[in-house]
Formats: C-alpha cells, structure tokens, sequence
C-alpha cells in the first residue's frame, strides 16, 4: 500500500488555526461586578454581537467590596461609573459602529436578580434619554 | 577552489502539524461561542422636553396595572372605578393567566378592553376588531427585587405569545413561530395583538 503524502497537512491545519484566531474576539472586558442573572421561558437569541452593547450591573467582587460595600453597581467597559456616564457611553458606543448598523443597536442588561429595581429604573431612563431603545434583559433560558 | 556542491538535508517538518494542532485547540478553547441570550423589550421614546406634559387619558377599563411594592409582592387591578378588579399577593404565573384573558378579551367583557376596528386595516385581515388601546402597565417600587420584575416580565411575555399563537393557529393554520417575520401573516397577528407592556417610569406609591 503507498503511503499516504502528509506534507500538506500542517497547510490545512494552519489554515483553520488563523481562521479560529480571526474569528476570536480578545475584547472580554475583565468583569469587577458580580452577577446571576434571572431565568426565564421566553427567552431569545442575541444575534450579531457587533450590534451588542453591554452594562453590568451587580454587587461588586470580593477584592472591592472593603472599598465600596456589597449594593449593587453598573460596571460599563472596565470601570465601575455612576448612571450620568450612561448618555456618554452609549453616544460612544454608537460612534464606534458602522452607520448602517446605529438604529438595531442593541443594549444588553447583564444584571443581578438581587438588584433593587431603583438602580434598574434609572439606567433604563438614561438609555431613554440616550436613544437606545433597544435593551434586552439578560437572562438564561429555563424549562 | 571550486567547492562541492552540498546537499542541504531537508528539515523534518513532521512535528507542524503537532505544534499548530496544539495552537488551534487552544484557539478552539479560547473562542467564545457562547451567545448571550435574553428577553428583548423595546423602550418608548424619551419625553420631549418642549411638549407641555399632556396626561393621556386612558380608559380604565384598558389598563392592565400590575404592582410590586418592597416586599416583592404583586398585585393587579383592572377595569373602572365602579367594576374594578383587584387582586393582592398573586404569584407571576397568575399575571399570565390573566394577561391572556385581558389581552384577548373573549367573553367582551365590560371591564376589560374594548374592540376598535383595525386602522389602518391589517393584511390579510381587514378592519378586524382588536383590542388596541389596552396597556399593561408595570409599577414597582425602588427597592423591588429585579428578579420578580424580570418574572412579570416573562409571564407578561408569554402571555403575548400563546395568545398570538393561538390566533395563528386558529386563523392561518401554523404556529406563530413558524410564521416568517414581517410577512403579511406576522404583520397581521401582531396587529390583532399589538404588545404594550409599559416601561414607563416608576410612578410614587400611595399617591393618586
């Protein structure tokens, strides 16, 4: 039996190696809040990630808790801020999508099911005033 | 002095494809596929600062108001002053089973939503009579748990969907999850049954 030619095989590989590198996205911001987000039935599939702005909300890590106690805080991009820097992130969110992808921008609720609703309440005004209408509350599927 | 030509021995390549293996299942490992879900909800456009405050006037019997006080318990009302209905310390799953019930109105009850025709009149299906002026209105309180707010939500939700879906199987034969999205069929369903889940601001307890 000939033996079968594998020289090509490192190519192959190497090609599905800078596919998967392409592909994976580094930007995981390095989470400072805690959360456990509810579950539900009615549950849907975020679609185009690029579309998908994220705020975090949630009790903050244990290493920050000496500093700022266990109630809930918003984490937006990698530092904690208050509701005011809502409008400014989101106009910089917006910015940085492409023109024909401003108006299905989208804002994911990554929030903790302890969260008092007052908190929830005033990020939800702020996406208001920023004009983005589109939220989802985040949330896992449950039977 | 003419050298020799010499052979350059051929480098063993055969480890490659170990070595990018080992690259690309760390990659695999890496990726992050897992896709965010939740519930979708869209919310209305921020009040305009030059328009005089107008209080919309809503007939009581269109308004579906469900409360949350601190304590996390829920309550609803509905209906007019003189036929209201009100019902304390109900679990989420009771807000479903009466969403559905005033939503749909089937028995044109008078405490529940009245029917317009449909206006602009529906693909597919005229000037059908739906129930469009009906709200569903969430109250909670400041320290409400999201947790039950999110519950509400979802029951309030699926309530919209089995009724939708009902209709879709009733009327065209399909479930509604089958139906494509924004097709003359879909428009139509969602016309007849339009979701108006309040995402309005907390208003003050014990006032009004």
């Amino acid at each position: 039996m000939p033996e079968l030619n594998t020289s090509s095989l490192p190519d192959l590989i190497f090609s599905i190696l800078f596919f998967f590198m392409i592909v994976t996205s580094m930007r995981e911001v390095t989470l400072k809040v805690e959360f456990d987000v509810p579950s539900g039935t009615e549950i849907q599939k975020l679609e185009k990630k690029s579309l998908v702005s994220y705020i975090y909300i949630g009790p903050p890590t244990r290493e920050y808790r000496a500093k700022l106690g266990t109630e809930s805080r918003i984490q937006l991009n990698e530092d904690f801020a208050e509701v005011d820097a809502i409008h400014e992130y989101i106009i910089q969110e917006r910015e940085s999508m492409q023109e024909r992808d401003k108006p299905f921008m989208k804002v994911s609720l990554k929030m903790d099911q302890n969260t008092q609703m007052g908190i929830v309440t005033d990020v939800k005004m702020a996406l208001r005033e920023a004009w983005a209408l589109n939220i989802v509350y985040s949330a896992t599927k449950r039977q | 002095m003419a050298r020799s030509k010499r052979k350059v021995p051929g480098l063993n390549a055969s480890s490659t494809a170990d070595i990018s293996f080992i690259l690309l299942i760390f990659f695999l490992v890496v990726t992050s596929m897992d896709t965010d879900t939740g519930l979708a909800r869209r919310l209305p456009n921020p009040p305009d600062p030059n328009q005089e405050e107008e209080d919309v006037k809503v007939k009581g019997r269109n308004v579906l108001v469900v409360q949350v006080n601190m304590n996390n318990e829920i309550s609803y009302y509905y209906g007019d002053q003189a036929s209201r209905v009100f019902q304390a310390n109900v679990q989420p799953s009771d807000l479903y089973t009466i969403a559905k019930e005033f939503i749909a109105n089937p028995n044109n009850k008078a405490n529940m939503p009245e029917f317009h025709p449909a206006d602009p009149p529906l693909p597919l299906l005229g000037a059908y009579p739906v129930t469009k002026n009906h709200i569903i209105s969430i109250q909670t309180d400041r320290t409400t748990k999201y947790d039950v707010y999110f519950q509400i939500q979802n029951e309030l939700v699926r309530a919209y969907n089995d009724v939708r879906d009902e209709f879709a199987l009733a009327r065209f034969g399909k479930h509604y999850s089958d139906i494509v999205s924004e097709s003359d069929e879909d428009l139509a369903v969602r016309g007849v049954y339009p979701m108006k889940i309040s995402e309005a601001e907390p208003k003050q307890y014990g006032g009004n």
